[in-house]
């Protein structure tokens, strides 16, 4: 396999977007990519999108897309894998540029989530209709579920759930893309209205829209787009019991452990290397299960090393400098993206006041459903 | 959003059918073609015992449209003794009363009346047992 680096990256602002299509995102995003590296043609597109059909009524979005950067002909794969498919085409894109199919690449994520559409079922056919859904189980359920195994096994608390929250906020108020530019405090969270139980509003993702976009290419033609190319390490994917039900430790995410295990394969780096880390906060108990997962922080230590800082800027290991998915917003094809480009953005020293000083490696992880799919890419400053 | 039509005449959902590994013994509900734990595609078909355990659980104060009328309810995951876990509401009780180890049996129930049709899906709920119940 050839190496590939980032060369390019573009992403609107996350949040409620009213005027702004789902056209007009990718646009804005795609192109600001190809712009920063000085780029006039692509080889291939990959799109990370959930739910084009359901949120906005269309499908077959990959022309539409190509079409509305006058890059029609270009082959452009939509990629679904609910709200890991942003990572997901990172890895196809990587793949196809890795393999020497393609040497210019776009991994690019889009969704239109603030569009009308019923959010709270849209998102839950990303859970297993026939025997989640039916019986009345929302989204933010299935974590609150996992939540409560968490709290029951290993005795993290309530306020142990509000400080990922109250962190990312404190994060995403340094990100000028953010939806939610603001501090909250650990009051605040605990006095915010159920979701359900033991999740609150605050500690829930909110609905957003956006775009983002990268621009791969292998790694000995990288210099002639950027002076400070980004290399992917390593990739790695899995998939676990669609099910909560069929896990038998509901209070771990198998399947982000053994994506994470096989990117820490191909990179040839385990947990202690990786100095900044983007992590899938849709709910605050993700974050602690994916942080214990990736083998960052001790199994069943999620919450304590949140409370303790490790996690935070200036901490250990900072997770989510970006703002997370709880205060950067979570257009949910778009996130993976989003994801690879705060990394690439602190390993080439962009990051202005959330940088992570001398950040060499990096890491992202993505998931999908209750933690059904998941993606992990390890990068590296070239 | 309606649901196709199979999914109301599922009959392992009204019988509570399961499939029983002939290699490791595993039980599954519903029952799968090939078991995960063994791969093996030998499997008898057993109805499960209509009680079990709490394993986790929620209390949902936003829900679906569907459901809008109902809420707050509890959700939980429930191990029956055989070892099957299934997603089931928890009735006939507050709520907050459903943590995790509460002894639960399951009742045939009206799930949801969907769209303007108002067609009837049924299924299983749980019900807290009370004291003298095993």
């Amino acid at each position: 396999m050839r190496e590939v680096a980032i060369v390019g990256t573009g992403m609107t602002r996350f949040g409620e977007l009213w005027q702004a299509s789902l056209r007009d995102l990718f646009a804005e995003a795609a192109l600001e990519a190809l712009g920063s590296a000085g780029a006039d043609h692509l080889d291939a597109v990959y799109i990370g999108n959930m739910s084009a059909g359901c949120f906005v009524g269309q499908e077959h979005i990959g022309p539409v897309l190509v079409g509305q950067i006058g890059l029609a002909g270009v082959p452009a794969t939509r990629v679904e894998s609910a709200c890991a498919s942003g990572g997901v085409a990172l890895r196809s894109a990587f793949l196809e540029v890795a393999s020497g199919a393609s040497d210019l690449v776009l991994a690019a994520g889009v969704e239109k989530m603030t569009d009308g559409a019923d959010v709270t079922a849209v998102l839950a056919t990303a859970s297993d209709q026939e025997y989640e859904a039916y019986h009345g189980v929302t989204f933010p359920a299935l974590y609150a579920m996992i939540a409560r195994a968490h709290m029951e096994t290993y005795g993290t608390t309530e306020e142990d759930l509000a400080a990922v929250a109250v962190k990312n906020h404190r994060h995403g108020k340094l990100n000028p893309k953010a939806q939610f530019r603001r501090e909250i405090t650990i009051k605040d969270v605990l006095e915010s209205a159920w979701v359900a139980e033991p999740l609150r509003l605050l500690h829930c993702s909110p609905v957003s829209d956006g775009a983002a976009a990268v621009l791969l290419c292998s790694m000995d033609q990288a210099r002639k787009y950027t002076d400070t190319p980004v290399k992917i390490l390593g990739s790695g994917m899995a998939t676990s019991s669609m099910m909560l039900a069929d896990r038998r430790d509901p209070a771990f995410l198998d399947a982000v452990q053994a994506s994470a295990e096989r990117a820490y394969k191909m990179a040839d780096r385990g947990p202690g290397d990786i100095q900044v880390a983007e992590v899938h906060d849709c709910f605050a108990i993700s974050e602690i299960c994916c942080l214990e997962a990736l083998g960052l922080v001790e199994r069943g230590h999620g919450g304590k090393a949140t409370r303790r800082g490790e996690t935070a800027l200036g901490g250990r290991i900072p997770v989510n400098t970006s703002g997370g998915l709880k205060s950067k917003g979570h257009p949910v094809g778009a996130t993976g993206i989003a994801q690879a480009i705060e990394i690439y953005e602190q390993l080439s020293g962009r990051a202005g006041e959330r940088q992570v000083a001398g950040a060499k490696v990096g890491l992202a992880q993505n998931m999908g459903g209750s933690g059904a799919s998941s993606v992990v890419h390890i990068f590296g400053r070239a | 959003m309606p649901s196709p039509r199979y999914w109301r005449e599922i009959p392992s959902r009204y019988r509570l059918e399961a499939s029983k590994c002939t290699g490791c013994g595993k039980v599954m509900y519903p029952a799968r073609p090939v078991c995960p734990a063994c791969r093996s595609r030998d499997a008898e078909r057993v109805e499960l015992t209509r009680r079990g355990r709490v394993v986790t659980s929620t209390v949902i104060h936003v829900p679906p449209t569907e459901f809008d009328t109902e809420a707050p309810y509890a959700v939980a995951v429930v191990e029956t003794p055989e070892g099957a876990r299934l997603m089931v509401q928890v009735v006939d009780c507050e709520p907050t009363e459903v943590r995790p180890g509460l002894g639960v049996s399951l009742e045939f129930r009206r799930i949801r009346r969907e769209g303007h049709g108002g067609i009837l899906c049924y299924g299983h709920k749980a019900v807290p047992l009370r004291e003298g119940q095993t």
